[in-house]
Formats: C-alpha cells, structure tokens, sequence
C-alpha cells in the first residue's frame, strides 16, 4: 500500500469516527466553553439581558465581598453564603453518618434486603420533588403534624418551624438527611468489599467491636467517604428546589434560607442584574473547586486505597 | 443450639430495628398519600394513616387545576418533556459514548478527558449565557432548551456510564462483525447497542426522573401557564389557592410522584447500578 493511500484512509477513518463525536463536540463548544467564556466576561459588566452589557471591572466581585465607595457591601450576599455553608457543613455530615449507620446495620445476610434497601431508597427517589417540598412545608408548619407529634411526646411549646428564622434552615437539612439513600447504597456496596477475614483475624486478636470500626471499616470505606463527600457537598452548594418552595420563593423568614443558588436567582431573573449572577456563578465554581481540592489534600493520609495497610 | 438461637435472635432484632427505622422514614410519604383521601377540614388535626372518612373529592378537585388549565395539560407536558429528553439522552450519550468506548481517532485521550472534567462542572456557570442564548434564539416558552442540551450530549454522567459498560463488553464481536462487512454505525446499530440495554435502561430511568422533577429550568425557560409542567403546576397551585385546597394540592402531589415510584419499583435493579457505578447524586 503506497504512503499516500494510507494516510488518506487514516484520515476517512478519522472523520467517520469524528462525526460520531460531533454531537457531543458541538455541545461541548456551544454548551459549555463558550458559556463559561461569556458568563466570566458577563461578570465583569452591568447586564440586565433588555441591554447590552456595560463594563463595570472588578465592581460586582468588589460590591460582594467588600463594597465600593458608592455601592455598599451586599450583607446578603454573604447572609447566603453563610446559609448554604450552614447547610451543606451540618447536612452533609450527618447524611453520610446515617448512610454509613444504616449501610452497617443491614451488612449482612438479610433474606428482604431488596426490598429494606428500596424503602430506605425511596426518600431519595422522591425528596428532591416540588410535592415532597410541598408536603414539608405544611409538615412543618406550626400547626402542622410534626408539632402535633412533639406535642403529644411532651414538648409542650414547639417552635413554628418553618415561619421562625431560627429553626427554618433545620427543616431543609432534616429534608436533606432523610435523603441518605444514594450514599447508603454506595456504602453497602463498599462494605461488601471489605474481606471478612479481616474482622476475623482481629477478634482472633482479641479487637472489639469500636476497634474493628476505626481500624477495619473506616480505613477500608476511607475512598467511598470521600466520593461520597465531595459529591453530596457539590450537590448541597447547588439545592435550590427545596429552598424556592419551602420559603415561598423568597429564602424568607429574614433571608434565613437564602441559599446561593436561590440568590443567584433573584439576583438574575428577579432583578435582571445577569452581570451579578455570573460573578456569583464564578464563586461558586471557585468555592466549589477548592472545597474539593482541599477534601483530596487532607485526606491524604487519611484514606488508604488498597489493601495495602 | 445455644449460639444458633443468638444467631437468630440478631438477626431478629437486625429486621426489627431496620423496618421500625424504615417505617419512620417512610412516615412523610405515607401520611401524604393518606392525607390526599382525607376530607380537607379534617387533614391538618390527624397524624393517623388511615382517613377516618375517605374521599375521591381532593382528586377532582384538583385535576381541575387552576383557571382554564387542568392537571392534564401539566402532565402531558412534563411527560412530552421528559420523553423528548429521554429518547435524546439514550441515542446521543450512547453514540458518544460508542465514540470514546470503541473508535480510534487523534485526540481521544485529550476529548475523554475533558468530557470527565465536564462532569464536574457546577451548572450555574453555564446557566445564564445559555438562558441568554436561548432567548436570543427565540426558544423561550418552547421544549428546546430542554431537548437541544440532550441531542447535544452534555450530560456527560450518562456517557461515562455507557463508557464504563461498553469497554466491559468482547472486543471480537465488533471485530468479527467487522468481517462480516459491517461498518461503524452498523457494528454499533446491530452488535453494541443491543448488548448495552442495561446500562441504557439506567440513563433512561435517571434522565427521566431527573427531567420529571427539574423545577430550576423549568421554572426559567416557561412562564405560559399552558406550557407548565407539573413542579410548576404544583408551584402555581401553592401560590393561588387558600387553606381550604391543601387537600387537592396534596392529591395532585401524590399523582405527580407515581411516575418515579412505578419506574422505581418495575426496574429497582437498574437503580442500584446506576448508583453504585457511577455516584450519581440524589
């Protein structure tokens, strides 16, 4: 086969296999690079969609962290970062606790594990619904049947949940914890792999329950825990459904349930201030990112992959 | 005998401790459905789960909707929507997927990577230029901004999993197809595609689950109340009616979550690969 006849089959060959990307190509460019080359410059302008964008420079980065001479620092900028790290620090946490509990409880040879794993799935299959949202609302509301549950064990005065600044984000992580059936199942998956004569050598040895915990299971689970934690930490900064509908779409009482990606919205569809959204898309994606950098940095030498250890 | 009865008295106690936990989570959920039969004045005093008076009343109601829209016209979208959304996510992540999975072309390494790296993106910082875009195409009020992201494969989850479930199937079978003078698309049409069902089903069941329950686009792309879906069905349905309606809200509540619970329950098998393969968030 001559040189030149070679090298135009490769290229055919090439181009066939090409135009079998060629979808995801064109929505990677159009979808996805180009979006975040424009929302970067969007966050440097004035833009309220009906106009074109006017260049504002560091201004909305300033305005949110620090303020300019002539426009004050956004107080709820921050109020709404401090919400969502509120939220997504105590939720994500005790979610994976109770995963990890649960996954522990049913390791073993159960003859309705199928069906105990699908009842214990089925919160997470239908809790990041508008119905579900809508169902806490009025579960929690003062006069709702939470309170008529407290009521009735002895809680003489329960708190209005969700109308009371103070105990209305504890709804949204209740509403986030109840939904541990995703890392649940990874969990048990996990703890299938861990080889049971390890547990066996160690009681052999003479290790108690607690120590079996700490020196076999957490060591062994150690890079489920951190795919588990970084995943639901990314989902936690992005909750929005639950917010919009249990505060009424406002983040209301006193921007107490203000989430990020709540404000991001207000601040771009209610206000039309897209310039400003953008920028906070950017520190999201910047928070985001360094959150998980940071996960990987110090459980260096805490998760162990492999049996080596 | 001794240590047999310990054996089983644990496990005993595993399957009570598991189904009284089980039961309390479950409580929300079947209080909803209980509620949704219930007779309106009487739903707010009573924790019970069974209506001490059951009525059909709250579903009526309710699938009257609001004004001249009914709980129809909300279902056929959300489910055109999400069908729309679905058949894209299999044909066109399953083809990309076949791409990365199988073919041989320059630039492979570099293309896969960066379609892993995608996975990681937050949406938000694609969210407002696309929103820009679309409405510059004209495409708000319409199905595009839900279906064109699908054709375009940018739900890079599903590729991975397909990915992932491709590269476990022989080689020699595309090769000897090859031999027998098949070409790309047909080694995929014929041999691959039918072979990679399972992994399909699983895109098919997350895309439309997720697309079902999607308030946040759904919420920017269509204001037009004849083109609500059910989330915004629900949302407009809190925002307008009294007291008096919880019962009906709570009946269209119910019906609106029997799509994901029956594809639950019919393919629970596909669910738990899903995500024990890939971690997809829930």
């Amino acid at each position: 086969m001559s040189n030149a006849n070679y090298r135009k089959r490769k290229l055919k060959d090439n181009l066939s296999s090409y135009a079998f990307l060629l979808p995801w190509l064109v929505g990677f460019f159009a979808l996805t690079v180009y979006p975040m080359i424009y929302s970067l410059y969007l966050s440097f302008t004035q833009y309220s969609i009906t106009a074109p964008p006017i260049w504002v420079g560091l201004q909305n980065y300033r305005v949110m962290f620090f303020g300019t001479e002539r426009i004050p620092r956004d107080e709820r900028f921050l109020n709404s970062l401090a919400v969502t790290f509120r939220f997504v620090f105590i939720s994500v946490p005790l979610k994976l606790a109770f995963a990890l509990l649960v996954a522990m409880i049913m390791n073993r040879k159960l003859r309705l594990i199928g069906l105990y794993r699908a009842v214990y799935y089925i919160p997470t299959l239908l809790g990041g619904s508008v119905a579900i949202a809508v169902l806490w609302r009025r579960l929690f509301a003062g006069d709702g049947i939470i309170n008529i549950i407290l009521r009735g064990i002895g809680w003489a005065n329960p708190p209005s949940w969700i109308s009371n600044p103070d105990y209305a984000l504890s709804t949204l992580i209740i509403l986030a914890v109840w939904q541990f059936g995703s890392p649940m199942i990874i969990f048990l998956a996990g703890l299938q792999n861990i080889p049971k004569e390890y547990y066996e050598a160690s009681s052999i040895d003479g290790a108690g329950r607690v120590r079996q915990f700490f020196s076999i299971t957490l060591p062994g689970l150690s890079p489920i825990i951190l795919f588990n934690f970084i995943m639901q930490m990314t989902s936690g900064f992005q909750a929005f459904t639950q917010a919009f509908i249990i505060s009424g779409g406002n983040g209301g009482p006193l921007d107490s349930t203000m989430f990020y990606s709540l404000y991001l919205y207000l601040k771009g569809w209610g206000f039309s201030e897209m310039g400003y959204a953008s920028a906070m898309a950017w520190v999201l994606l910047v928070i985001i990112a360094s959150l998980t950098a940071i996960a990987f940095k110090v459980s260096g030498g805490l998760v162990s992959y492999g049996s080596g250890e | 005998m001794n240590r047999k009865a310990r054996s089983i008295m644990s496990k005993l106690l595993t399957n009570i401790v598991i189904i009284v936990i089980g039961f309390a989570m479950l409580y929300p959920v079947l209080w909803l459905f209980s509620a949704s039969f219930k007779v309106p004045n009487t739903i707010f005093g009573d924790a019970g789960l069974i209506p001490k008076a059951f009525t059909w009343d709250n579903y009526a109601k309710g699938w009257k909707g609001i004004g001249i829209y009914s709980f129809g016209t909300f279902f056929k979208n959300s489910f055109v929507i999400s069908l729309l959304c679905v058949a894209a996510n299999a044909l066109f992540c399953s083809l990309t997927a076949y791409a990365f999975a199988r073919l041989d072309f320059v630039g492979k390494k570099v293309w896969f990577a960066v379609m892993l790296v995608t996975m990681m993106l937050p949406d938000h910082v694609t969210t407002i230029p696309r929103y820009v875009l679309f409405n510059t195409f004209g495409w708000i009020n319409t199905f595009l901004p839900f279906v064109v992201p699908r054709i375009l494969a940018t739900d890079a989850f599903f590729i991975f999993l397909l990915v992932q479930f491709i590269r476990g199937l022989p080689r020699e079978l595309d090769e000897s197809a090859v031999m027998d003078g098949c070409n790309k698309l047909t080694v995929y049409w014929r041999i691959l595609m039918p072979l990679t069902v399972p992994a399909l089903i699983t895109t098919v069941l997350f895309t439309f689950l997720w697309t079902w329950d999607d308030f946040f686009n759904q919420l920017l792309y269509l204001t037009r109340p004849e083109l609500f879906t059910v989330p915004l069905g629900l949302r407009l349905f809190l925002d307008s009616s009294g007291i008096s309606s919880w019962g009906s809200l709570f009946a269209m509540s119910v019906l609106s979550l029997i799509p994901c619970f029956v594809l639950f329950l019919s393919l629970q098998k596909y669910f738990v690969r899903g995500i024990a393969t890939t971690g997809i968030k829930g």
